[in-house]
């Protein structure tokens, strides 16, 4: 979906994310966040799939409706311009891949190669893969199922690529489950990681408390607001769930 | 011009509205959104004696027309909060009044006692719905005879107001006000949230970590408002009502069933301008019904 807003894409970078409003009725009652997918000019995309009444209703909308949208929050990638002429790894799982379009965008404008590894349960699954082969992006996909690409878990197609090659850093969105793997491997190849985090939100600016996140800082741990550090957070901060039995 | 300001006694706000404790976060949070001087006042994040992490997550789940919550009251603390946060909220022209929490009734009265030596606090609102660490974490909102022993504890202590704000998940609520109101209490605030239960079909486990959490937003409304009208119709102190306005004419209703202020919670989350969109609308409606003063429209409910 393309939003025409001059102020928020001229403020917004790769992983930040906006609120909308779905409508101004009671029903749904929250804002939903979404990730600026890309941006050009004026306007600024998101990019999700129905999954839920607000995603529901908001693909009812109609070209030149006014919609209520919040942003850019968030902090966003640290994409600095050290990584020029590196390469680098864009790993994103399902929905998780809607902020590293823009990050690639981005990455490329700024002169670093990046490959990007995007996983999906099946081939339906990979709705962003087309999109992303005709822009020319170096990428490779996995699926749960086999039914295209790498047969297995997106973490698993990155770590057998990181034999061959090694990035100067690894971006990652994803399931959480996904996003653990890739610290893991990431941590052990020593490649910096960061990584975009998820979680459902109350405002989205710093007000509810709701959307918190395990984050180390100093020699303790926190409960950080994911919407107002995040949602973008290095590697090595991150606190990981157990894994549930 | 409609006169908006309202009278409670022991202060007198420019507006009937001010921004629920626990939505507005420290005043500060909604600085880049509206002037914090337009409003009545604004209740800051309930505030225990130390700092606190609060619930984990995930700690909120959305339900219809409202939300349910089990933050679990994260905060800075009263010495932060005096250091850090109070200079620089105290400068706004706006009553700013403190949420109060305890685990034990003693802490209730170390914060006020703490906080009294600071300027620039016009009210406590003593968050009752605390649960009590030492008495099996059963909250004072829950019995008359707790309430009326926290309340008239911390009013020995404070030399401010003393709003005490109570929780609606009780059998008789009138009994409770009454307790607060006999204890010395100088206002009443309700509603706080309702507690609630939201279900993942999927996985079969509670939506929040927390289990339960408490329903708030449209969704209580209507519950909210016989409430504050049961309670405001008995009690002579001022009743400050709350529970699901999103609207100024949600807010109308609460003022007409008999409370003499109102709190936004909700909807701040949902917009951030909305407690400076209420204040237009209740001067738009009284412009539009000929009211010269909107207190002239407290407690009017024609039965």
């Amino acid at each position: 979906m393309r939003l025409e807003s001059p102020r928020i894409a001229d403020r917004s970078r790769p992983g930040q994310f906006i609120m909308v409003r779905i409508n101004a009725h009671h029903h749904p009652l929250l804002r939903r966040p979404f990730s600026i997918h890309s941006k050009n000019g004026k306007t600024i995309e998101i990019f999700f799939q129905v999954a839920g009444l607000g995603t529901d209703l908001l693909s009812q909308k109609n070209t030149d409706e006014t919609l209520d949208i919040l942003g850019p929050l968030g902090n966003g990638f640290k994409a600095e311009a050290e990584l020029k002429g590196k390469a680098v790894a864009l790993v994103g799982g399902g929905r998780g891949i809607a902020p590293l379009y823009f990050l690639a965008q981005e990455l490329r404008s700024s002169g670093a190669a990046s490959r990007i590894f995007y996983g999906g349960k099946t081939r339906a699954d990979l709705p962003l893969r087309e999109n992303l082969e005709k822009q020319g992006f170096d990428i490779s996909c996995s699926t749960d199922d086999g039914s295209f690409g790498f047969k297995g878990f997106v973490s698993d197609l990155l770590k057998a690529e990181l034999k061959k090659f090694t990035p100067a850093r690894i971006f990652a969105c994803g399931p959480e489950p996904m996003m653990k793997k890739i610290s893991g491997t990431a941590r052990q190849k020593s490649i910096p990681a960061e990584f975009s985090l998820e979680s459902v939100m109350g405002c989205g600016f710093g007000a509810c408390w709701g959307c918190v996140k395990r984050i180390k800082r100093g020699d303790g741990e926190e409960l950080v607001k994911i919407c107002e550090e995040g949602p973008v957070f290095p590697a090595e901060e991150i606190v990981w769930e157990e894994e549930e039995g | 011009m409609t006169d908006l300001s309202v009278d409670l006694g022991f202060i007198k706000l420019k507006n009937p509205v001010i921004a629920a404790s626990g939505t507005f976060g420290y005043g500060l949070e909604f600085e880049p959104f509206i002037d914090l001087n337009l409003l009545g006042g604004f209740v800051v994040k309930g505030l225990y004696f130390s700092p606190r992490e609060g619930n984990a997550p995930p700690r909120l789940a959305e339900a219809s027309s409202g939300l349910i919550n089990a933050i679990g009251l994260p905060g800075i603390g009263v010495e932060r909060f005096s250091e850090e946060v109070l200079p620089r909220i105290r400068k706004y022209d706006t009553a700013i009044i403190v949420n109060v929490c305890g685990e034990s009734e003693e802490e209730y009265g170390s914060v006020v006692e703490f906080l009294d030596k600071k300027e620039g606090i016009s009210a406590y609102e003593l968050n009752i719905s605390c649960p009590n660490v030492k008495k099996d974490g059963l909250c004072p909102a829950l019995s008359p005879e707790a309430t009326f022993s926290a309340v008239s504890l911390v009013r020995k202590i404070s030399s401010r107001p003393l709003i005490t704000k109570l929780s609606p998940n009780v059998t008789d609520i009138l009994e409770i006000a009454l307790s607060a109101q006999e204890a010395g209490s100088d206002a009443i605030s309700l509603v706080n949230t309702f507690l609630a239960l939201a279900v993942d079909t999927e996985t079969r486990r509670p939506k929040l970590a927390n289990v339960y959490g408490g329903l708030s937003g449209p969704a209580i409304k209507p519950i909210a408002l016989r409430m504050v009208h049961q309670v405001a119709s008995r009690v002579n102190i001022p009743v400050i009502g709350m529970g699901g306005i999103l609207e100024g004419n949600d807010a109308l209703e609460f003022l007409i069933a008999g409370a003499k202020a109102v709190e936004v919670g909700t909807a701040n989350f949902v917009d951030p301008e909305a407690t400076k969109r209420i204040i237009d609308e209740l001067n738009g409606y009284c412009q539009k019904m000929g009211i010269d003063r909107i207190e002239t429209l407290i407690g009017s409910l024609r039965t």
